[in-house]
């Protein structure tokens, strides 16, 4: 049985459709990448995972299930059990994601208590020993500290300190580099790394850098629009892509590019609400695109292990199969 | 000589960016030394780019250039002309030759005004073009950066973020500058609209012979862009080469740690992980001796006392000045991780 289980989630907020149909697993010490440009539905995906879609949005899914436990179903107390302990998120912006009214150690005590419980004395060395697990030098000074006098890694440090104080068995990091430099985000992705393997937890990494993933994950989805486009292992899908969304981000890194030549850019911008095209949603942009694909939108193709969205998937040499 | 002169664009000496913070009523004043000596030349057509952290100094180097800030100290001259030593009248005008771009284009461009307003605003403040001129001189730049001539009446909100980056490259090429300080211009932009936006620049700098230098913290972006690469750490210049001598004969601990920190994609491009300890230090309370030395592992008792000057590379032909600042380098103490890396 694998640790969380998705099949056709949507999210809707309206008549918008930010997630469409997406449906992946993630087992238990795995580390499934999702990558995607903004707007794509990696984040609001991941919220709903969480139940963190507040109304006017709607979830719905044919299975949304944690554990064999089915999320959607269970009463709201329940469900609230689960997420924090069982199922942990780390935001995007560290910076912001702390309450700057609390201390340091307050906020880690106030999860462990919500979800353990325990005497005050037993929290605090056990708050202590989280700072201390995640690289925070002098921890029990820390504790009094306010996140305003942390830097973004300090403060990122605290919070994948909060969100493992309950011994998660599936993390949900959403962008949590984003907002660090580059030395810092190495630091950063080698701690949860290191934390993913000792605890074998499952670790989903939302990001939108595709050279992080392609190091760190086993697995990855690629979305595009809502929809997931692409699934696979993580060598695969980035030595031979087989969709051609997938083969334009790749080719758009400056890194695939020789000296100074001109990167291949993907023309145009993500469809938002109002010009969401008929049919393949990549079909305004892609090289490939025929007027089928203007017309009639493609079906998955493969099984949950690789997966592709296109009617004419690429093949090896990355042309589209006739 | 005398030809390269000619090609000079910009020549930065010694700049230096301090300020003075108060601390308390009673405690003294403390010096936040912002950017410490830096010196540079910028040829025409050429991109130097400025890499480094966050709060190592980049941007105020930026706001240096364009004389948003005056450097407390050196020398910037623009074709020859000290731009600090001229008067307020001639030095407005030479500013004008000298535009910037700014990170985030959502927060760069006036919500309340139209594209239009937008790009002829410096017109109106440093030209006396009539206003069908004005608009004439807009149009033509907005159709050289990719957007169409219905844009005109449209306000900011209802553009994409790589379109507004277009709308902040347009505005800066208004003026016909020479030269373009770019702030981070694409860290806000999803990867396949950065592509897009680095092309255009690299289009418009072939068009009009502009020169960039480019701030950025983003070393697979500087790679593809830059002829000349300068490295930052607290506010002083730790390497500085060209593009190939960095990339590929890095010599300081830190460029070699910042390298290995950026994730590749293809696995025989990754280096081996050179880990960083700790964070940037405080410019409030700098260490002693090489800003560096608290973080790196080649560090000795001479790199916690003395401050390393920026010295040409021994080993390679000493025209090419790739200048590093270490004891260590110096010293050849670090020679054996070098080939680890490569």
């Amino acid at each position: 049985m694998s640790l969380l289980q998705l099949e056709n989630l949507s999210v809707t907020f309206g008549n918008f459709r930010a997630v469409d149909n997406i449906s992946y697993k993630v087992e238990e010490g795995e580390v499934l990448g999702i990558v995607g440009e903004s707007g794509s539905g990696k984040s609001v995906s991941s919220l709903s995972i969480m139940g963190l879609i507040d109304f006017p949005g709607k979830v719905s899914a044919d299975q949304l299930s944690f554990d064999g436990q089915d999320l959607l179903a269970m009463p709201e107390k329940q469900r609230r059990k689960l997420t924090g302990s069982e199922i942990a998120m780390i935001f995007q912006d560290p910076m912001t994601s702390l309450n700057p009214c609390f201390t340091v150690g307050y906020q880690i005590i106030e999860a462990l208590k919500t979800h353990q419980g325990g005497s005050k004395k037993e929290l605090k060395i056990r708050a202590i020993e989280l700072l201390t697990q995640v690289g925070i030098p002098a921890p029990e000074s820390r504790l009094d500290n306010y996140p305003h006098q942390l830097s973004g890694g300090m403060s990122q440090r605290v919070m994948i300190a909060m969100s493992i104080a309950c011994n998660p068995r599936l993390l949900i990091a959403d962008e949590p580099t984003t907002a660090l430099d580059v030395t810092i985000q190495a630091q950063i992705i080698d701690l949860l790394i290191d934390l993913q393997r000792e605890k074998q937890m499952g670790l989903v990494l939302i990001t939108h850098d595709l050279a992080l993933v392609a190091e760190v994950a086993h697995r990855v989805i690629v979305m595009y629009a809502g929809q997931i486009v692409e699934s696979g292992p993580a060598s695969e899908v980035f030595s031979t892509p087989k969709h051609p969304y997938t083969q334009a981000l790749l080719a758009s890194l400056p890194e695939s590019a020789a000296g100074k030549a001109r990167l291949e850019a993907l023309p145009g911008v993500v469809p938002g609400q109002y010009d969401r095209p008929l049919g393949c949603l990549l079909s305004p942009r892609c090289p490939y695109a025929t007027d089928y694909c203007r017309k009639v939108e493609p079906a998955n193709q493969g099984d949950l292990d690789r997966q592709v969205k296109c009617h004419t998937p690429l093949d090896r040499e990355g042309r589209p199969a006739a | 000589m005398n030809q390269s002169d000619s090609r000079l664009i910009l020549k930065a000496e010694d700049l230096k960016q301090h300020y003075r913070v108060k601390q308390g009523f009673f405690k003294p004043e403390a010096v936040v030394k912002a950017v410490d000596g830096i010196s540079f030349n910028l040829e025409k057509g050429k991109t130097l780019a400025v890499v480094g952290e966050s709060g190592c100094g980049k941007s105020t180097l930026g706001r240096m250039l364009t004389m948003i800030e005056t450097p407390t100290e050196g020398k910037l001259a623009h074709l020859g002309e000290d731009l600090l030593a001229l008067s307020a009248d001639a030095q407005a005008k030479l500013r004008q030759k000298i535009q910037i771009i700014f990170q985030n284009p959502y927060g760069s461009l006036n919500p309340r005004k139209k594209i239009g307003a937008i790009l002829e605003e410096p017109l109106v403040i440093n030209t006396k073009l009539s206003k069908a001129e004005r608009k004439e001189k807009a149009l033509s730049i907005m159709a050289k950066v990719g957007l169409k001539t219905e844009h005109y009446d449209r306000y900011p909100h209802m553009f994409s973020g790589g379109q507004r980056q277009r709308i902040a490259i347009a505005r800066g090429l208004m003026l016909d500058p020479n030269v373009i300080v770019a702030d981070e211009p694409v860290s806000a932009l999803d990867v396949s609209v950065q592509a897009q936006v680095l092309n255009l620049m690299m289009d418009l700098q072939e068009e009009f012979g502009l020169s960039y230098v480019f701030i950025s913290h983003d070393l697979s972006v500087v790679e593809h862009i830059a002829d000349d690469v300068m490295v930052m750490y607290l506010g002083k210049v730790v390497e500085q080469g060209t593009r190939e001598q960095l990339f590929e004969n890095p010599k300081h601990p830190y460029t070699l740690a910042l390298l290995s920190s950026t994730p590749q994609l293809s696995p025989e491009k990754r280096r081996t992980r050179i880990k960083l300890e700790g964070e940037l230090p405080s410019p409030l309370n700098p260490p002693s001796g090489c800003a560096f030395h608290g973080r790196c592992s080649y560090a000795n008792d001479r790199c916690s006392s003395e401050t390393p000057m920026l010295r040409l590379d021994s080993e390679e032909n000493q025209e090419q000045g790739h200048l590093i600042a270490c004891h260590a380098v110096e010293e050849n103490r670090i020679e054996s991780l070098v080939e680890g890396a490569a």
